[in-house]
Formats: structure tokens, C-alpha cells, sequence
């Protein structure tokens, strides 16, 4: 049997049983199956949104098949276990591009779709889910729905954190690209106003992202390089890797190689690299969507006990507060983290009850697991973001409150009425705990 | 993507090994004609192939148990596409080995799956080739066929069968310019594999997939998939039976 982890490594669950789905023409592999269910696609979520200890997991990564591709209108049907990897080398060079890309290609369309997941084209684009036109999920039951954004089903089911169903496949809008490359400009910023100027001008951008060390304080808070760029035309780029793995790391770093020192010397190099302030260069897709992809099982630098990651949305503030508060408590708690994603989210609307984007500053960074101390960190920093009305990303997360839950979707009540009562996850049952 | 015309037939398509194996001759435009058990899993491999960049897949059913059928369907193939540049023969199963031990039926369903039924296709596609007088013949075998052992030998009695024809096949019909590449995975991750403990010398089935094709492309007489299984089968067959049989394998 594989490893059912997800990509923090923490926390860890052990499913009952795993039932691979294989064809989307198959009733639902159920015969064998007591408790709770869930599907498993790429286990690119951190925390425990796709586990489900003592559960039943069904894994839908043998569901890879393309169904119908509209080269007219850039229309892709295919199976909801395909990866993002399999249809950009499939339909880059044809000149379209998928409409919303995370910070790695090893997600499926599944993942993308119960996660609504969101790419640095946010301002301008929403998620992922925005460009869904239609889907198929099969139910416990065996009944199938096929459905459309306007039906409460789907509107549930994006976003929906895999607890409506098994999404079959999906049909997905693409966007036209002049080429492979990315036309991008790397500006430095010295603090966190430097971003904020810097996020003003967002709109004239389709891609745009910054990279914050999260360890500088005073003066310095909030220093980091910004990333922007737009589809460029480029000749040929190199197809993705047959699987994830490349350079493996070979085994985990004993005791983990990541602490607040090392975190520091390699936060400062980032920052530091390049000697201007400001480069800019046409470079291919892949190695600006996806820099981590280069290295397989980079997470196992963290060490055996794993690492949590931390992301969260706060509305915009003329001057910033709530994410100031964040940067200063990450500074001066101790722990390690890493350097940060920060990015200010647009205005357009979310079309799953549970998506997770919404207008303002998205922070996410990364801790080594070091127990009782992080977990103090992150219930504080839920604080901040809950009275700044803010949200944390479920598929980031391992250890949020109820009650934190409670406060940042109150819709979770109304998925309740479209959830599969068959199905559930080790996140679901922890958040919705009395 | 350019279409290259080269006509390919892939009996057991649904096979996740099968499937990747088409997929790239689907990515260079070849013609395919697909068959499957199930009329679903050939439709919905077929559609694959074609936003692939397949130029023409036709899908077909075939369970390689029915004998007579089955040969009429690669008629049917034969003559839809005016002849074949590649045969894929994919299609088997994985018995459960103390199931073989306690009830015989179980061990003669495997073997009719496993060799018979393929034989049966063979023998018709052996006499098409070589009447044609050019092309290649491709099977799935498995590194089970080259020793028995007690843990799969009723599996590795059918691949070990089809080892033994193929040779026969092969030399056979080297003088009329077709040939005969037996392909021998080790461990692949497929359904086949789903409820085993998967160590280090699993591969996904797109890498063993990949691999298969290469091995075609090259006329490979046999091919292990991957590589590194030559020199492993090549100790494993090295070990004298004396001393083969004590060990718990
Ligand atoms: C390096 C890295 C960078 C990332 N960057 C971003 C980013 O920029 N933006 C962002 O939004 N996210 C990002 N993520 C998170 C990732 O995009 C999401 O967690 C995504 O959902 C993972 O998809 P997956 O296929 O791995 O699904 P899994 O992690 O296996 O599952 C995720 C959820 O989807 C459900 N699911 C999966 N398949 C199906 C199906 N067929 N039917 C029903 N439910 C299903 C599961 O039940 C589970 O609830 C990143 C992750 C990594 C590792
Ligand atoms: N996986 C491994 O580790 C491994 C190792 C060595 C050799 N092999 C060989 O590789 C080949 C492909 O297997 P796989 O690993 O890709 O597994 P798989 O995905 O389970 O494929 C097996 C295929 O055989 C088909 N099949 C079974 N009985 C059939 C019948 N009576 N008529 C027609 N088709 C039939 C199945 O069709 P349905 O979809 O209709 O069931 C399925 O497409 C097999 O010959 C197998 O023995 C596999």
C-alpha cells in the first residue's frame, strides 16, 4: 500500500481501508467499505483535510483520463484525478493555459476543485472554481449529479473540502496564451510599505506574488521581493517530469534541518540574491508557477515530525494593521518560519459557500512542527485574523478551533445540508467537534 | 503531434501498463483500435487517446476467455484499418494464489486468462503479420514466467507458457520481417497491484508504460520493465533448484 500523508507530514492518520476508483463508468466501490469516506487525490493539502483516520479513503488518482478537449473554445473535459502537470503539457502548446495554477503542477483537478484553490492571478482571475463550467459527482448512494455553477450542489461542492461526493470529472475553461513564457519582474521592497505600493498597482499585472521574510522586524518588517509578470510568447519548454519526484530528498533530516537560524541565513540570502533591485527577464512557466516542483519531498528537510503550514486572509486595511500584528508575533514568537507568500486577493466573489479567498491580504508560511509552542503561535495569530474578520485556509490547516472554524465560515452549516452523509474527513470531524 | 499513419492494436486496453503504452503512440498521431472487456473502459480509454492526438481510435469489446470472438474481433480490426504496424497484447490477471491452491478451477481461470486466451489470439495475428510481412507483435509477459515460485506459480506458469510460445513465435517469423517482443515487467503500481505492500521496486505505470513502448519502438526481442530486473531474474535464475526450493519466495 502507498503513504496516505499529507504534504506536512503532520498530523498523521491512518485510514481503515483504501479503495482505489478507477472508472468513472463504476458504481461506488462500497462493498467492503465501514465508516466514513473521503477521496484522495495528490495529497497536496497540508494538514488533515484529506485524511481520515479510521475512515475509508477512496483514491482517485487512477481517474487521469481526458474526456474531450474544444480547441475552438478552449473548453477541457477530463477525469477529476488528471493532474494540472498532464493538461498544461497537453495544452500549452496549443496555446491555452489553465485559468488558475497553485504553487505546484502535482494537484489534481479534484484537489483544485474541493479546495477552490487560488494562484497569483487571484486580483484578476478568482479561483480555480470560477472556471468550472460543469461536473459530475457520484454519491455514496450511487446516484450521479451532474451539475452547473448555478445549482446549490455545485456551489457546495466547490470548495465543498471533498464531503459532497467523488467528483468523476469536470469541464473546465481555459485561457488563450501568446506562449510558454512569463514575461516577469523581480522589484525588491525594504518593508511592508514598500508591498503595499507595490500591490496598488496589481491590476496592470496578471500574475503577481511576494516572498516576505517573516523574521525581520522593526524597521525592516515586512521586507521581501515582489514577483509579477504576463504570458509571454517562448518558444518550447521542457514537458513536466513523468512523476513528482525528481531530486529526491533521499531521507529525513534528523531532527529536522530547518530551525530559526538556518531559517534566518536563508532568508536573509533570498532577499539579498541578485545584486539589483529590480531584474526583469522572460523566463518559461514552470519554474515561475512552480520553483518547488524542481525538488521531490523537499518537506522532508523539516524533519520526522513534520510542519504545518500557516495561511490566512485579512481585509485590507489602509495601513495594513492586521498583517503587521501577524509579522510581529511570527518575529517575536521563536519559531522558525519561513520565508512567507503574501499577496493582496481581488474583489471578485468566490463561487463555493466554503472557498476560502476573499478580498484583502493573504499571508502563508511555513513552521517545522515543534508542539505546544507552534500550536500557541497559530491559536494567537487565529485570534488576530478572527477580530480582523478574517479566514484561515482550510487546506493549510491541522489544528484550528471549532470555534475559529465557527467564525471564519459560517456556511459550514449549510454544507451540511448537501454533504454526503457517508462522507467525512479527519479535518471535518476535528472542526465540527462540540 | 503530427500524424505518422502507423496503425496500432491494443487488446486490453483498460490496462493501466496498456494505456499508458498508447498513450504515446496516441501523442505522435498514430490509428488505434483499442479493445476491452467492458464497452465503457474501451469508450473511455478511446476518448483519452483521441485529445491526445490520436488520429483515428476505434474502440472495440473483446474478452480474450471468448476464443472464437475474440478472433473475429481482430478480424473485424484487421480489416477496418487494412492491416496493423503494432500488436499490444495486454490484457491479464493477477490470481489469488492460495485460492489456485485449494480449488483448481481457480488455477485453470488464471491460465485460460493468462495463456490460453492469448494463444488463441496469436495464433491469427501471427498468421496476419506474417502474411503481411512486416510489423511487430508485442505481449505482456512478467518476470513471475522466468522462475516458479511458491508464491505465484500458478500466474507464473501462464507468463512462463507465453515466454516459451514467444520464443517459438519469434523465430518462426524473424524470416518473414515481423517481430516478436515479449516485454517483462517486475512491479508495477497498477489496479493489478492495488492490495500489495508497495516497496522500493514498484514503478507507476506511466514509467512501465513509457518503457514498454520504447521496448517496441526498438524491436526488442524481451525487454524487462524496468531494466534493472535483467540482472535481478538473472541471479534469481542463476540459484540452483536444490537449493532454490528451500528458500521462501
Ligand atoms: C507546494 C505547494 C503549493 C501550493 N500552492 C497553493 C496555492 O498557491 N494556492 C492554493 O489554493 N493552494 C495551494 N496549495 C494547496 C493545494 O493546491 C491544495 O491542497 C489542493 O487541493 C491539493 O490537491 P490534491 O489533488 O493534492 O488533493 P488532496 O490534497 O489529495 O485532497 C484535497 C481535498 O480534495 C478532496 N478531493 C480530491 N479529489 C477529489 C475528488 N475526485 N472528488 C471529491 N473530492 C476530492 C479531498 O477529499 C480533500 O478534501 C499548494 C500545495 C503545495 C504542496
Ligand atoms: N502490475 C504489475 O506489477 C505487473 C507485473 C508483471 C506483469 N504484469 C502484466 O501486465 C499486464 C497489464 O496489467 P496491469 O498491471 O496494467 O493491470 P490492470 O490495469 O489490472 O490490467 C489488466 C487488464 O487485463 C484485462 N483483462 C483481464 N481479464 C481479461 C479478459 N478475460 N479479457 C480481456 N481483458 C482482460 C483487464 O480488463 P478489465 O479492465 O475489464 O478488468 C485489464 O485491462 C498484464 O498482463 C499483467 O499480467 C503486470
Amino acid at each position: 500500500m502507498r503513504a496516505y500523508r499529507s504534504w506536512g507530514r503532520y498530523p498523521e492518520a491512518t485510514p481503515a481501508a483504501v479503495v482505489p476508483v478507477v472508472w468513472r463508468s463504476d458504481p461506488p466501490p462500497l462493498e467492503r467499505a465501514r465508516g466514513p469516506l473521503l477521496a484522495y487525490a495528490c495529497g497536496r493539502s497540508y494538514g488533515d483535510s484529506c485524511l481520515n483516520d479510521g475512515g475509508v479513503l477512496l483514491d482517485v488518482r487512477r481517474l487521469d483520463r481526458l474526456i474531450s478537449f474544444d480547441g475552438e473554445r478552449g473548453l477541457l473535459c477530463c477525469e477529476a484525478g488528471v493532474t494540472l502537470a498532464q493538461i498544461l503539457d497537453l495544452v500549452v502548446p496549443r496555446g491555452w493555459f489553465l485559468p488558475v495554477v497553485p504553487g505546484t503542477r502535482w494537484v489534481s483537478v479534484g484537489g483544485a476543485i474541493a479546495n477552490d484553490i487560488h494562484g497569483k492571478n487571484h486580483h484578476r482571475a478568482g479561483t480555480f472554481g470560477a472556471h468550472v463550467t460543469r461536473l459530475e459527482l457520484l454519491r455514496s448512494s450511487g446516484e450521479r449529479i451532474t451539475c452547473t455553477p448555478a445549482d446549490p450542489i455545485f456551489q457546495s461542492t466547490v470548495g465543498g473540502l471533498g464531503l459532497t461526493g467523488v467528483i468523476l470529472w469536470a469541464e473546465i475553461a481555459l485561457k488563450r496564451v501568446p506562449g510558454a513564457g512569463i514575461a516577469m519582474e523581480r522589484i525588491r521592497f525594504p518593508d511592508l510599505n514598500g508591498f503595499l505600493e507595490l500591490a496598488a498597482e496589481d491590476a496592470r499585472f496578471e500574475y503577481t506574488v511576494a516572498w516576505v521574510d517573516c523574521l525581520a522586524r522593526g524597521r525592516r518588517l515586512g521586507r521581501g521581493v515582489y514577483l509579477r509578470g504576463d504570458h509571454a510568447p517562448l518558444e518550447r519548454t521542457a514537458p513536466s517530469p513523468l512523476e513528482a519526484q525528481r531530486l529526491r530528498v533521499p531521507m529525513d533530516a534528523p531532527g529536522g534541518l530547518v530551525n530559526a537560524f538556518t531559517m534566518r541565513l536563508f532568508n536573509e540570502a533570498y532577499y539579498r540574491a541578485g545584486l539589483r533591485a529590480r531584474r526583469r527577464a522572460t523566463v518559461p512557466y514552470a519554474p515561475f508557477f512552480f520553483p518547488l516542483d524542481a525538488v521531490g519531498e523537499w518537506t522532508r528537510l523539516y524533519g520526522p515530525k513534520g510542519f504545518v503550514q500557516y495561511q490566512c486572509v485579512v481585509p485590507d486595511t489602509p495601513n495594513g494593521e492586521a498583517i503587521r500584528t501577524v509579522f510581529d508575533r511570527i518575529a517575536g514568537s521563536g519559531e522558525a518560519a519561513s520565508l512567507a507568500v503574501l499577496k493582496r486577493f481581488g474583489d471578485l466573489g468566490s463561487p463555493g459557500w466554503l472557498s476560502f479567498p476573499r478580498p484583502g491580504l493573504t499571508l502563508a508560511v511555513d513552521f517545522p512542527f515543534r508542539g505546544a509552542s507552534t500550536l500557541r503561535l497559530l491559536d494567537e495569530l487565529d485570534a488576530v485574523v478572527a477580530a480582523a474578520g478574517g479566514a484561515v485556509y482550510p487546506a493549510k490547516d491541522a489544528r484550528m478551533s471549532p470555534a475559529s472554524f465557527r467564525a471564519f465560515f459560517p456556511a459550514a452549516e449549510r454544507l451540511e445540508t448537501q454533504r454526503d452523509p457517508r462522507f467525512s474527513s479527519s479535518f471535518w470531524r476535528r472542526v465540527r467537534a462540540a | 503531434m503530427r500524424p505518422d499513419g502507423l496503425r496500432v492494436l491494443v487488446v486490453g486496453a483498460s490496462s493501466a501498463i496498456a494505456t499508458e503504452t498508447a498513450r504515446a503512440y496516441a501523442e505522435r498521431g498514430a490509428r488505434l483500435v483499442v479493445t476491452a472487456r467492458t464497452p465503457e473502459r474501451g469508450e473511455a480509454v478511446a476518448a483519452d487517446l483521441r485529445v491526445r492526438g490520436a488520429a483515428e481510435v476505434r474502440a472495440l469489446t473483446l474478452d480474450v476467455t471468448d476464443h472464437a470472438g475474440g478472433t473475429a474481433v481482430i478480424d473485424q480490426a484487421w480489416t477496418a484499418f487494412g492491416g496493423f504496424d503494432v500488436a499490444l497484447l495486454a490484457a491479464g490477471v493477477l490470481p489469488d494464489q492460495l485460492r489456485c491452491e485449494a480449488d483448481g478451477a481457480a488455477a485453470v481461470a488464471a491460465l485460460d486468462v493468462n495463456l490460453v486466451g492469448i494463444v488463441a489470439l496469436l495464433t491469427p495475428l501471427a498468421n496476419r503479420f506474417g502474411a503481411a510481412g512486416r510489423g511487430c507483435i508485442a505481449v505482456i509477459g512478467s518476470v513471475a514466467g522466468d522462475r516458479g515460485r511458491q508464491s505465484n506459480y500458478v500466474y507464473g506458469a501462464a507468463k512462463g507458457g507465453l515466454d516459451r510460445f514467444l520464443q517459438g513465435l519469434r523465430n518462426r517469423l524473424h524470416r518473414s520481417g515481423v517481430a516478436v517482443v515479449t516485454l517483462k515487467p517486475g512491479f508495477v503500481d497498477t489496479p493489478m497491484t492495488s492490495a500489495m505492500d508497495q516497496g522500493p521496486l514498484f514503478v507507476s505505470a506511466r514509467r512501465a508504460g513509457r518503457a514498454v513502448y520504447r521496448a517496441i519502438e526498438r524491436r526488442r526481442d524481451v525487454a524487462y520493465v524496468p531494466w534493472f530486473w535483467r540482472p535481478i531474474m538473472l541471479v534469481v535464475r542463476a540459484i540452483p533448484e536444490r537449493v532454490f526450493k528451500r528458500l521462501r519466495l
